[in-house]
């Protein structure tokens, strides 16, 4: 064993009143950053997830009719050259398929959901709400929303002649699973459908107004046949949703939302909650830093005659620095491992104590290992860090004066 | 003629930069391998200064303190640690030991700081000096449950671990009783006899001062006298 390390486990060993405090000091500060940084990742991941449970990743749509004159894509030949301000109707994108296409293809994209959305009216008897019209392929719908898992009655199949409700507009009409309700464009076209189940996608806007049909139901309700109006899509990383946005709308020419443009204050929230959580870690990692330095420092006065001992013993200046950083490192280690644990514990206590009503934790805590692995190393380094200087102080001790006055 | 362990030419110490203070006035002195010497002298008179340089703690104002044939002025910090760790042993008043180690460790403390690590070798080395200077049952034992006189011998032990040509030894019975001074004396002798280890033993006492086989005396930061007598027994 080195000698920096063997004297620094003895010293370690020895103040052992000392080691104990400095250690759960540290073990509390990392529970405090790990219990502080979980609580926020799961608070936000949830939030996020809660977000994106009814909204997709990104939705593509055709420009505004006004904002452009289109064009065939050979450029020569005006398709709709007159540029007039019309009322933007629901019209469809043009050529969606080969859009589909080419955004299926795309890597960051995980999946496409062409849809059929226009505004309704759903009546039974006397009662009538107004609603949107989703007109969808289910199974692609399903890969964009949690459909399937939040269906608390009946089952997620729209067909021809059946539809799938919100639990919010379920009650307003009266409807349940098996019941006819009939829908209506604002034109006036109307159809009688099936419910055929009904969902809860935690949101209350979306579950009074969305009725998902089949494409093909929507197009003729809607009176679009052939077409869609927009493309639901997912991404990889949601955090890329604008970039990829971006380079959708270079692509295809046609507009592309991505969630973060549409929730912009939320990411605002997010990120402002997120910093906060970054300056109270940074002030307990001073706290934790000054702690250790301060235990080190009075460690070093207290041995400044076993220094001058171990100096004139011909133990190098360079050695008994190390013996300080390696003690400060292992504070700042065993801290970090004690610590971790403590607010790992902490966190899957709070979040199996405090639960909402279907059983999922209130405060959902996520303690990730990156989230570990970093607490770690920021306390390892918290630890040699502010035994920088005692391990200066104690290199420097002149060993004559140092024994002659201890 | 023998082989000289320590040679210092007109070696002085001055303290202060305004007030200069000078603690030592051009010392010249010789030790032989093998020599068992007492330096003495009222306090004042320079005798810890001049160990801090024998021990290489300290440099001189002026003059030159040749080691085991080494010129010290030739040396900087590293070197004169190293210096230091190979041909001096320290045995001091108190015996310094090392709280947090055991008696054993606290002798291999100079072997771990001149190979920079542990190594087990060192353990049966360890254990050797221990009997040697009759702590071969306390092996184990931390400093705290030793007596006065255990420590010291620990602690001479320690000094010998290297196996220097030198051991200093500044007031090694000061705060023991005098049975115990006395042992502590013997085992000394014992390692200066059977090993040709020579010993420069500052001491306040002339009873122990007569016991050894020259005696140098400092006063006013000069040698007023040095004594050589026969062999001393022991």
């Amino acid at each position: 064993m080195p000698i920096s390390w063997f004297l620094a486990l003895r010293f370690f060993r020895e103040g052992r009143l000392q080691s104990v405090l400095i250690v759960a000091g540290v073990s509390v500060g990392v529970a405090v950053m790990v219990f502080l940084s979980a609580l926020i990742d799961g608070l936000q991941s949830s939030l996020i997830a809660q977000t994106l449970g009814t909204q997709a990743h990104i939705v593509v749509r055709r420009p505004d009719e006004a904002a452009r004159p289109l064009r065939d894509s050979d450029a020569s030949v005006a398709v709709a050259a007159r540029v007039e301000r019309v009322a933007q109707r629901s019209r469809s994108i043009i050529r969606w398929q080969q859009a589909v296409e080419e955004l299926t293809a795309m890597r960051a994209v995980t999946a496409v959901s062409p849809t059929v959305t226009g505004p309704a009216v759903a009546s039974r008897g006397n009662a009538s709400r107004a609603v949107v019209l989703q007109g969808v392929e289910p199974q692609r719908f399903a890969e964009i929303y949690p459909v399937r898992a939040r269906m608390i009655a009946g089952r997620f199949a729209p067909d021809g002649s059946s539809c799938v409700i919100g639990k919010e507009l379920s009650e307003d009409l009266g409807v349940g699973v098996g019941d006819r309700v009939r829908l209506a464009s604002v034109e006036g076209a109307g159809e009688v459908y099936t419910v055929a189940g009904v969902f809860d996608l935690g949101n209350r806007e979306v579950n009074r107004r969305w009725v998902v049909v089949t494409t093909r139901g929507a197009q003729t309700l809607l009176d679009l046949v052939g077409g869609v109006t927009s493309i639901d899509l997912r991404v990889r990383e949601i955090f890329a949703a604008d970039a990829v946005a971006s380079d959708i709308t270079a692509r295809t020419g046609l507009v592309a939302d991505s969630w973060m443009k549409t929730n912009a204050q939320l990411l605002v929230a997010l990120r402002s909650q997120s910093q906060s959580s970054q300056m109270i870690q940074f002030f307990v990692i001073v706290a934790v830093a000054m702690g250790i330095a301060s235990v080190l420092v009075v460690s070093v006065v207290q041995k400044g005659k076993e220094i001058g001992i171990l100096r004139a013993m011909g133990t190098t200046r360079r050695s008994v620095l190390w013996v300080f950083l390696i003690q400060g490192a292992i504070v700042g280690l065993l801290g970090s491992v004690i610590g971790t644990a403590l607010g790992a514990g902490l966190g899957a206590l709070f979040a199996s104590a405090v639960k909402n009503a279907d059983g999922s934790p209130t405060f959902p805590v996520t303690v990730s290992l990156a989230l570990v692995a970093r607490s770690g190393g920021v306390a390892l380094l918290t630890g040699v860090l502010a035994a920088a200087l005692p391990a200066r102080r104690a290199a420097r001790l002149d060993p004559a004066v140092a024994i002659r006055n201890g | 003629m023998a082989e000289p362990v320590l040679v210092l030419e007109g070696v002085t110490k001055s303290y202060g930069a305004e007030v200069v203070t000078e603690v030592l006035k051009g010392i010249d002195l010789r030790l032989d391998r093998g020599e068992f010497a007492a330096l003495v002298g009222p306090s004042g008179s320079g005798k810890s200064t001049l160990l801090n340089l024998l021990g290489l703690l300290d440099r001189p104002t002026k003059g030159r303190i040749v080691v085991a044939g080494e010129d010290t002025a030739t040396l900087d910090d590293a070197g004169l640690t190293r210096l230091r760790g190979r041909t001096l042993g320290f045995v001091f008043q108190f015996h310094h030991l090392l709280p947090g180690l055991s008696a054993a460790e606290n002798v291999m403390m100079p072997m771990i700081a001149a190979e920079g690590r542990t190594s087990r070798e060192m353990i049966p080395r360890a254990r050797e000096l221990l009997e040697r200077v009759g702590l071969g049952e306390k092996v184990d034992a931390r400093p705290n449950a030793l007596s006065g006189g255990q420590q010291q011998r620990v602690a001479i032990a320690r000094a010998l671990a290297l196996g220097p040509p030198l051991v200093l030894a500044d007031e090694p019975t000061g705060n023991l009783d005098t049975g115990t001074a006395d042992q502590i004396f013997g085992v000394m002798r014992e390692f200066n006899e059977e090993l040709g280890v020579a010993f420069l033993i500052v001491t306040h006492d002339p009873r122990l001062a007569k016991r050894c086989d020259r005696t140098i005396e400092l006063v006013d930061g000069r040698v007023v006298s040095d004594e050589r007598r026969g062999r001393a027994s022991g």
